[in-house]
């Protein structure tokens, strides 16, 4: 710990420069993996600057936060380890651009194009290399310095950023629902077709960082919590009923394509939400989701189907419990053999399941029942309406979904502080202790598996009327992970960190190109990042928040997620 | 009382469940046999070839299970992203053919090629064992002491952010291997039915060759006792003064250095590599861990040798009697399927693993 005084012998420079070189690995890994020049495509403010040099910008300016914190300087010195550290990132980003000047990278990293360069040396070939390292050095210092401003100072910062970022993103969409508005000048004004205008960018800060602001120093929430429960509720009830109100009429207002998304983030919601109990409550890492959720859509396909492998032309309601009692079936089998085993073979094992079932859907055995990849086509949908009609296309699903959605929350909250979920939570913190207590291991995970799988299935039934046909390629590999994603990186067993990881990890992909290519990489990296700095997840519960807190000041531990096991 | 009941008749329904999934697969297996032998369409140089090619497939997965068990035995971690330490190797093996193959170099003559081969070699396991150390360092060194669930789930975000990283490096599309021709030529053995490339023989030369030189290496250094101790008790190896994250480091090193040497063999003979090469041989490559006996090193490599047979014969073998169309579609059903049956039937594997206390 360094005090105020520290002098410039104080600092520890050897490590400064390795955060300088880690930055620089970062910067060059964003340019080589693609992610600076495909998110260039998209400009954040129109002619300023576009999503792929912010995330350049924000590695260089990361890159100083973290060299002025490790050097611990707190005194205006703050600035020398930043920019130290940012012009070594922003060096290799020079590096980069000379060596590719000397040899063709090319031939090895696709992304090494004349496009990158151009991004890099802003347009100037080689005589612009240097300019990277000017910039990182701006940048660090500017994050060193940020890094020692007061709480005071550094909070509108951060809501200036996040605000930009948000804001940038969602600019197209915002523009387009409202140019049909009698708001469409306004739009205009704001808002390009992709990102924000300047205009639009200084109202965005203005209106974001004042209203954080002004939020902050009227002390709207400390007067709400200090507020007796009557009218405490009297502020979060019309909140809550304008909150229900937005998610309904979502899809109405965005447009169809919108409406499209929307309805699949309600869908990964639901699945979430179900593996929430499986993994969230008791612990169990399923990763093979995906073999219920083939049932309920298969079975559904198979009874709703008009095309040549439906077999009874079922209306959809009449079909989903079918779907749901099949899959729960489904996980009965499956389930009673393996989950005596122990957790991390659980995960290898349904892994396994997931990929046995996703190659018999596709498989020429069982092509005269399930059409392999031809697949079953013409599913109807679950209200025939007409075209303009309100309920038309993606947006009944959207409803129902969001219905389901509601059912399990309904479910999982109502089971959790039962006796079976208590049992779960039990087995999920210690199983030796669970069984000691008296727990049935077996029976309890049974019911969390089966559930899980039922709720897999009720998911599957959705998504093929949502989509109207099903395809031995939709069983794939990647909706059990991005259902493993939404949970873990939502919060485990919490129900707000589902709805959240579903918005953010299925949203942002499937509404911009230049997401869906990373999707899986940024999962990777925040499945890891969560497991290191945040394993209770984004909006834990509060059992798992309290635990931490107990951990880290009672035991110095900072993980809460407890495996079924320990090991000695 | 009438929890009991419950619990007995789950009991029940768990041995029967079982029993009928065990009798139905032997009898899937005797009756599938007979009559695919009965029928007798395929000859024995058929099936020499057959036994051949598994064999060749499954040194493969034991190089790549040797990682597996060697990790899982000194940290009880399921490595997850050990695929794609194989994957990189396979690339890296692939830019060093290409650049030879452009100097002419790799088909100059017989020695140029040899060398070449050791080249990619040499290049594939620089690339893994870099990049494992890099994900030891990152993703799993901080994770030591948590409950297992964390490290497992942050193996798997590895997996999948190497997995991508490397399509965004060098996008989606499948990359042909070179042509070695000294390694495509057959080996001149006269029979008609069954023919051998110069490159099985390498592949199970050198696998052979990489095992024998492991197994010396661990039972007989000073760092391979060393790495038995740390996986037998980390505090008591510390006490004993070994450094137990050199052992650790080291563990990773060797079995990344397996992954990428066995990533260029995968590359000779499957001709091509993308980003999602490492997933599937993966996960069998941790089955065969397992079905030999996870932490136990012999166990890794007849297990992967195992797998590899039932791979290349089974379907043919148990199916093809049984009428099922394209039978080869289904070998990855009869993979998996064993790994599941292990698990639940003998999770200790064939030779038993080597993990001192089952958590």
């Amino acid at each position: 710990m360094h005090d105020a005084s520290a002098g410039f012998a104080d600092v520890p420079w050897r490590t400064v420069i390795r955060v300088g070189l880690l930055g620089a690995g970062i910067a060059i890994f964003l340019c080589l993996v693609g992610i600076v020049p495909v998110f260039h495509a998209r400009p954040l403010i129109k002619d300023v600057i576009s999503l792929g040099q912010t995330a350049l910008v924000l590695a260089l300016l990361g890159t100083g936060v973290v060299a002025a914190r490790t050097a611990g300087v707190r005194s205006r010195l703050a600035i020398l380890p930043g920019a130290l550290a940012g012009s070594i990132a922003g060096a290799g980003v020079t590096a980069l651009v000379l060596i590719g000047e000397l040899i063709n990278v090319r031939v090895v990293f696709l992304n090494a194009s004349p496009l990158l360069y151009e991004i890099l040396t802003f347009g100037n070939g080689l005589a612009g290399s240097w300019i990277a390292i000017v910039i990182g050095a701006v940048l660090g210092a500017a994050g060193g310095i940020a890094a020692r401003l007061p709480m005071a100072a550094r909070r509108p910062l951060t809501t200036f950023v996040l605000a930009l970022l948000l804001a940038g993103l969602f600019a197209g969409i915002l523009r387009t629902a409202m140019l049909t508005t009698p708001l469409a000048g306004l739009a205009r004004l704001l808002f390009s077709s992709l990102g924000l205008t300047v205009i639009g960018a200084i109202a965005t800060v203005v209106v974001f960082v004042g209203g954080r602001e002004v939020w902050f120093y009227t002390r709207v929430r400390q007067r709400v919590v200090a507020m007796p429960p009557a009218g405490q509720r009297l502020v979060t009830w019309p909140l809550l009923a304008v909150a229900a109100l937005m998610v309904l009429v979502l899809p109405q207002a965005l447009g169809p394509f919108v409406a499209q998304v929307i309805a699949y983030v309600a869908l990964y919601v639901l699945m979430g939400l179900g593996l929430n109990i499986t993994l969230g409550l008791a612990g169990l890492l399923d990763l093979g989701f995906v073999a219920f959720f083939a049932v309920g859509a298969y079975t559904v396909g198979l009874l709703t189907s008009t095309a040549e492998f439906g077999i009874a032309q079922w209306p959809f309601w009449a079909a989903v419990p079918f779907a749901v009692i099949f899959a729960m079936l489904f996980g009965a089998v499956l389930g009673l053999p393996i989950l005596g085993i122990r957790g991390d073979y659980l995960a290898i094992a349904t892994l396994g399941f997931g990929e046995i079932i996703r190659i018999l859907a596709g498989s020429d055995l069982l092509k005269f029942a399930l059409g392999g990849p031809r697949g079953i086509l013409n599913v109807p949908k679950p209200i025939a309406v007409e075209p303009t009609h309100f309920l038309a296309g993606p947006n009944q699903m959207y409803y129902i979904a969001l219905a389901g959605a509601a059912l399990i929350a309904f479910v999982a909250w109502r089971l959790r502080a039962s006796r079976i979920g208590r049992a779960w939570i039990s087995i999920r913190e210690d199983e030796d202790v669970a069984e000691a207590l008296g727990v049935n291991l077996v029976q309890t995970k049974l019911l969390a598996y089966m559930l899980g799988a039922g709720f897999a299935g009720l998911g599957g039934a959705v998504f093929v009327s949502l989509v109207g046909s099903v395809f031995s390629s939709s069983i794939q590999l990647f909706v059990s992970i991005n259902v493993v994603a939404i949970v873990v990186v939502g919060g485990m067993g919490s129900i707000p960190g589902a709805v959240l990881g579903a918005v953010f990890l299925i949203g942002l992909p499937e509404l911009f190109r230049e997401f869906s290519e990373y999707r899986f990489l940024f999962y990777g990296a925040a499945l890891i990042a969560m497991m290191l700095y945040r394993p209770e997840g984004i909006l834990p519960t509060r059992f798992a928040s309290r635990e931490v807190h107990l951990k880290s000041s009672e035991l110095g531990a900072d993980t809460v997620v407890a495996a079924p096991t320990h090991s000695p | 009382m009438y929890a009991r009941v419950v619990e007995r008749i789950t009991e029940g329904a768990i041995a029967g469940v079982l029993w009928a999934f065990r009798v139905a697969v032997v009898l899937l297996v005797i009756v599938g046999s007979a009559l695919t032998l009965a029928a007798g369409r395929y000859s024995a140089e058929a099936w020499l070839s057959l036994i051949v090619s598994g064999a060749v497939l499954g040194s493969i997965y034991a190089l790549v299970a040797l990682g597996y068990t060697m990790v899982y035995g000194i940290l009880r971690l399921i490595n997850f992203a050990h695929g794609e330490i194989f994957m990189a190797g396979t690339f890296g093996g692939y830019f060093v053919a290409t650049a030879l193959a452009g100097i002419g170099f790799l088909n100059l003559n017989p020695l140029t090629s040899i060398l070449s081969v050791l080249l990619m070699m040499a290049g594939a396991i620089a690339v893994s064992v870099a990049l494992a150390l890099l994900v030891e360092r990152i993703a799993y060194r901080p994770l030591r002491n948590a409950p297992r669930l964390v490290p497992l789930i942050s193996a798997i975000g590895a997996s999948f952010f190497l997995q991508y990283a490397f399509r965004g490096f060098f996008g989606a599309g499948i990359y042909a291997y070179p042509t070695v021709s000294i390694l495509d030529a057959q080996v001149p053995l006269g029979l008609e039915a069954f023919r051998m490339k110069w490159i099985d023989v390498l592949v199970l030369t050198s696998a052979l060759l990489m095992m024998a030189g492991l197994f010396l290496f661990v039972q007989r250094t000073k760092l391979g006792t060393a790495i038995r101790a740390v996986s037998e008790d980390k505090a008591t190896a510390a006490l004993m003064g070994i450094d137990v994250n050199r052992a650790i480091v080291m563990t990773f090193a060797i079995g990344a250095a397996m992954a990428g040497a066995a990533g260029v063999l995968y590359g000779l003979i499957f001709r091509q590599v993308y980003f999602f090469t490492g997933f599937v041989p993966g996960i069998k490559a941790f089955t065969a861990a397992v079905l030999g006996g996870i932490g136990n090193i012999p166990g890794a490599m007849l297990g992967g040798i195992f797998l590899g047979e039932v791979e290349g014969v089974g379907p043919t073998l148990f199916l093809s009697g049984l009428n099922v169309p394209s039978p080869n579609q289904l070998r990855d059903v009869i993979a998996f399927t064993m790994l599941v049956m292990v698990l639940i039937f003998r999770p200790s594997g064939i030779l038993g693993e080597r993990v001192a206390q089952r958590a």
